[in-house]
């Protein structure tokens, strides 16, 4: 069974339809990268799928169960999702140990002890095991974003959802964010990211999606939409991002 | 040789200045030496100015006798003093209440549930009467009204009918200070938290409010020196604090002199506390700069 099903989804702001009707599919241990111009409703997916929006039409499904259904949860749903913003948003007042173990402590109810164990662990994983004890504000970008990354890696969600995680990032630091997201697929993480970096999306993704003005124009595994596009606007996409030298 | 100075250099340790920083430095020594003579001249010629400004006034010498009068200054000061003393109390009790007043009140506006919609139109409708009723009303209503009504249990203490007071007043403004903080932290900063599963409640808790209340510290500091100076209002009602025993002086000398030294209590009272108020909010623009 498919982790996520999302199902003819709409959205719309101020009149404005951003999603017109998304269908896609997420199976376990699949890596989908959503690709497309800014504004093309790639975030507002994600943001969809974490109920930090709420759809106007269409459902949305976790593991079976409808979460768009206004009676659900939500606190309930977003335990078994991680998400990562392109802006990290960690919490400036807290070290790094206490950002990671926020979750794991209020919402799982792990103890400290074993919340810090798994830090710990985690962080010296992705290489910031000297960074415990340090705050958002003393860490560069990237060792920022790494730290957002095992923030939401801590709850051990289902289904973790990567936005423009490497966009607010100078490019040297780009890789070490890159090499996460790889180790994440290598353990066989379900992902959804949404992404400019096409070197990347190809290298990873299992499937990509094609969106553009808020429809899903195109979707197939990652090797075909990188080399044999069959829609004309994904071929003109993939040659202006050549162009601009982002490939 | 010329090796050896790039060695220096990339080190940033042992590098003899040049001819030419050192003649910039001279410069900019010599400016500010400018700089500081300049600003003690014009003190010094503004306050011979002001000083003769008042002495020669026509009314100078009456104004002297009532208000600067030595004897009357030591004969009232310990009075003056005492009450002072009362003050300082009204001040250190009404401030946690205030604090946890108006916390609470700016927590029950955010207030989302609809079984606690009563509670946040309380809520509202609270700020809104005590933002605009000025706090010597509130001391007249609560100080002479309170008691009237002559119910179990009701203090009749003048000065803790004054701290009631004040705490209605200031906790309106106080929970105001609370509520912009709280509004002044990035919607990020809840989705991050709302993301990782943590309820409405723990979000407020554990995100929003350590970050809120740290930034509110300088205008609830300056609330607080007003405060300090407003528990004199409480004299309207009758307790024997400072400005009413300076009061009882005057009116029975006819000499102002003490309402003078009053004000000087409160004014080494609230110097500290306005300067600490400034050191903070350079401390936040200096951190919120880097």
């Amino acid at each position: 069974m498919s982790v996520l099903t999302i199902d003819g989804v709409w959205k719309e702001f101020h009149g404005h339809s951003v999603l017109r009707g998304i269908d896609l599919e997420v199976n376990p241990h699949e890596v989908v990268s959503l690709i497309g111009a800014s504004g093309s409703g790639k975030s507002t997916l994600l943001r969809c799928v974490n109920l930090l929006e709420t759809v106007d039409d269409g459902a949305i499904f976790l593991d079976g169960e409808e979460i768009t259904d206004p009676r659900v949860n939500v606190d309930h749903v977003r335990r078994r999702l991680g998400i990562v913003f392109q802006a990290f948003n960690l919490f400036p007042h807290m070290t790094v140990l206490d950002n990671i173990t926020l979750a794991p402590r209020q919402v799982h109810g792990v103890g400290r002890a074993a919340a810090e164990e798994q830090a710990h662990g985690l962080l010296a994983r992705f290489g910031l095991a000297d960074k415990a004890r340090a705050y958002p504000d003393q860490l560069s970008g990237g060792q920022q974003q790494r730290v957002a990354i095992i923030r939401a890696l801590a709850t051990q969600p289902r289904l973790m959802l990567l936005d423009e995680v490497t966009s607010a990032l100078d490019p040297e630091l780009v890789v070490e964010v890159l090499g996460i997201i790889r180790e994440l697929k290598e353990s066989g993480m379900t992902m959804i990211l949404t992404t400019h970096e096409m070197g990347f999306c190809r290298d990873i993704s299992d499937t990509v999606c094609f969106l553009d003005g808020g429809v899903l124009v195109e979707k197939g595994p990652a090797e075909q939409i990188f080399t044999a596009p069959e829609h004309p606007r994904t071929r003109e996409f993939l040659r202006s991002v050549l162009e601009s030298g982002r490939f | 040789m010329s090796e050896q100075s790039n060695l220096d250099r990339q080190d940033g340790g042992v590098r003899a200045k040049s001819e030419r920083q050192l003649r910039r430095e001279g410069i900019r020594r010599s400016h500010a030496r400018r700089s500081t003579s300049i600003a003690t001249a014009s003190t010094v010629v503004f306050i011979v100015l002001i000083v003769w400004l008042l002495t020669s006034s026509p009314g100078w010498p009456r104004v002297k006798e009532t208000f600067f009068n030595g004897e009357q200054f030591v004969a009232a000061l310990p009075d003056v003093l005492s009450g002072f003393l009362l003050n300082i109390k009204i001040f250190l009790i009404a401030e946690p209440l205030i604090l946890i007043v108006g916390l609470l009140v700016a927590l029950a506006r955010g207030i989302k549930t609809p079984a606690f919609f009563p509670i946040r139109a309380l809520a509202t409708l609270y700020t809104d009467i005590f933002r605009g009723v000025p706090t010597i009303l509130v001391i007249y209503l609560i100080g002479f009204g309170l008691p009237a009504l002559r119910l179990q249990g009701i203090p009749s203490d003048l000065a803790t009918l004054g701290i009631i007071a004040l705490t209605l007043s200031y906790g309106a403004y106080v929970a105001e200070v609370f509520r912009s903080g709280i509004e002044s932290i990035h919607p990020s900063q809840v989705a991050a938290a709302r993301s990782l599963g943590l309820s409405h409640g723990k979000t407020m808790r554990f995100v929003v409010l350590p970050q809120a209340t740290r930034r509110v510290v300088p205008p609830l500091l300056n609330d607080f020196v007003s405060l300090q100076k407003d528990t004199a209002l409480v004299a309207t009602i009758g307790p024997l604090e400072t400005l009413r025993q300076a009061q009882i002086h005057a009116a029975s000398t006819f000499n102002y002199t003490p309402y003078l030294a009053s004000a000087l209590l409160f004014i080494l009272l609230t110097i500290p506390m306005a300067r600490l108020t400034d050191h903070l909010a350079a401390r936040t623009r200096r951190r919120r700069g880097a």
